[in-house]
């Protein structure tokens, strides 16, 4: 159940997670400060000098969030577009076994490929802009889209099939009224997991472009390369926190859509 | 096979094997005329869904032939196959939808059937708020709404506690009462058997063969005291006898067929 149901339980939903908060907050402080000496505390600067230098600091704030606004668009439309396509190809896939069999493998390719190595490639292929990251987030999150659609396209009851078959349903009719509800939890299920494999997409793929405007990936290149640790750990934070905020947001709108019928629509969760 | 007035469905010397080798049906005779309430018993793994199925024509018999007289044909699964995303009404509206018929009639036609089966305060709920046997109203309405001629029951009631199978069976005989369908019902209860049917056939285990047919002589309304009556428990018993082999109606031994 989420949240809202539980209005005035503010403390056992949000306390724990807090709690973790606040304990990892202290470790990193400890690591700072007890495990390092003073002339090595580059390597996990505490805290508040991260957001001294990297959040307060009004230049390399502008700097950050404009690597990151480039990195969200990245993995947005990469992720319309696995999403766009990978449906299609699970409507495809569902309609006829050879069409399965014929493109599944290839599918599955997308995640044995090491796209690491295919990122210089497409670099020269297709340029380090846009287009070419955003075809490496496209690679990263196309399968579980395909896969979890897929499912859910053929997990329908065969009695429900039946139902149809009597009354002389054609494909398109047992498609959108049949198959499709019945796949969404699946395929909710999928887009929450395809949704941190885009931004993961987004700035690996931009992390070894190392060229062009610069995302968060490269940033974090950047960052590293010159010993800034501070800015490096704020990069990092920052960018699996958008993680967190898209995969947060699937989860709300699995519920919204499928919560009210379907017992394993997604916890928002904290 | 005896004549019979307005036969609705006739299956004759059906027989059905699967790919797999198995027979499930060996030779199949049997007429359901109109107006009657026909139920079929037997061991499971007779085969008595795929006779259903081979009246529907959602699975072809292997030899012979099962003739439905009318196309009005109300099909109830032992699950109530509801779209559980759907509401009540949007799921009784459903085989109207997919009949073609305008909106106005489909929403008429389901208010109607929901009121039949008594679920109009339900009719906003999704079908994981409703009970078990809640849920089986609304697939009973669902098929109402086309009106069937012929009504197909494939152990709808099987998955239900006693006390609310009997109240089903309470209230699927006024229906037939005032709906006027024929129906073939499927069951591996004999005390619900002889409680809702005007007749009831007896099947043996694979490969299923028809191996008794029993007239029940007991007139509609049916007050549900009838199942405690002397005369019920006898023609129960004799159905039971039958079921468990003790009184095999002759067979003829090569073609598998019961001769009545």
């Amino acid at each position: 159940m989420s949240a809202s149901g539980r209005r005035g339980r503010w403390l056992p939903f949000w306390g724990p997670p807090i709690l973790v908060f606040l304990a990892v907050i202290a470790l990193w402080y400890g690591v700072s400060y007890l495990l390092l000496d003073a002339d090595r505390r580059f390597l996990l600067p505490p805290p508040h000098d991260v957001v001294q230098v990297s959040l307060l600091d009004r230049y390399n704030l502008v700097e950050l969030l404009d690597g990151l606004w480039l990195s969200t668009r990245v993995a947005f439309l990469g992720f319309a577009v696995a999403i766009a396509l990978g449906m299609a190809l699970a409507v495809a896939m569902s309609q006829a076994r050879w069409v399965e069999r014929s493109l599944y493998p290839y599918a599955v390719m997308t995640q044995t490929i090491p796209v690491l190595a295919m990122v210089p490639l497409f670099g020269l292929w297709l340029g380090y802009s846009f287009t070419s990251r955003t075809l490496v987030v496209v690679i990263f999150a196309i399968f579980p889209v395909i896969a979890n659609t897929l499912f859910g396209l053929q997990s329908v009851q065969r009695e429900h099939h039946d139902l149809f078959t009597l009354h002389g349903a054609n494909r398109r009719t047992r498609l959108w009224k049949l198959q499709l509800p019945a796949a969404l939890p699946a395929i909710f299920t999928g887009l929450r997991i395809a949704a941190g494999l885009a931004v993961i997409g987004a700035i690996v793929g931009d992390f070894f472009f190392r060229q062009g405007e610069p995302g968060i990936g490269i940033l974090i290149d950047r960052y590293q390369s010159r010993l800034q640790s501070e800015q490096m750990i704020a990069a990092i934070l920052l960018s699996s926190l958008l993680g967190i905020v898209v995969f947060w947001f699937f989860g709300f709108l699995a519920q919204r859509v499928v919560g009210g019928w379907h017992e394993s629509a997604g916890d928002p969760g904290p | 096979m005896p004549e019979m007035a307005h036969p609705v469905l006739t299956f004759d010397r059906v027989r059905k094997r699967f790919p797999d080798g198995t027979v499930a049906l060996a030779g199949i005779d049997l007429g359901v005329a109109s107006g009657e309430f026909v139920s079929v018993v037997g061991p499971s793994g007779c085969g008595k869904s795929t006779l259903l199925r081979i009246a529907s024509g959602l699975t072809a018999a292997s030899d012979g032939a099962a003739v439905a007289h009318t196309d009005k044909l109300g099909y109830v699964f032992q699950d109530p196959t509801l779209l559980p995303w759907r509401t009540v009404q949007a799921n009784v509206e459903l085989l109207a939808e997919l009949d073609g018929l305008p909106k106005q009639e489909r929403r008429r036609r389901a208010d109607e059937a929901i009121g039949l089966v008594g679920l109009s305060e339900f009719a906003g709920h999704r079908p994981r708020t409703l009970s078990a046997g809640m849920r089986m109203r609304v697939s009973l309405a669902r098929s109402l709404t086309l009106r069937p001629e012929l009504f197909l029951f494939d152990e709808p009631f099987g998955a239900l506690d006693e006390i609310t199978r009997e109240r089903l069976n309470d209230e699927l005989l006024q229906l037939f009462l005032s709906q006027r369908f024929t129906a073939l019902f499927v069951t591996h209860s004999v005390t619900e058997a002889v409680f809702v049917s005007t007749r009831v056939v007896v099947m043996s285990g694979r490969p299923g063969q028809v191996i008794g047919d029993f007239p029940v002589p007991f007139g509609y309304p049916r007050p549900p005291r009838l199942r405690f009556e002397e005369g019920f428990a006898r023609l129960a018993g004799e159905v039971s006898a039958c079921l468990r082999g003790e009184r095999r109606r002759p067979v003829d031994p090569v073609e598998g067929i019961a001769r009545r």
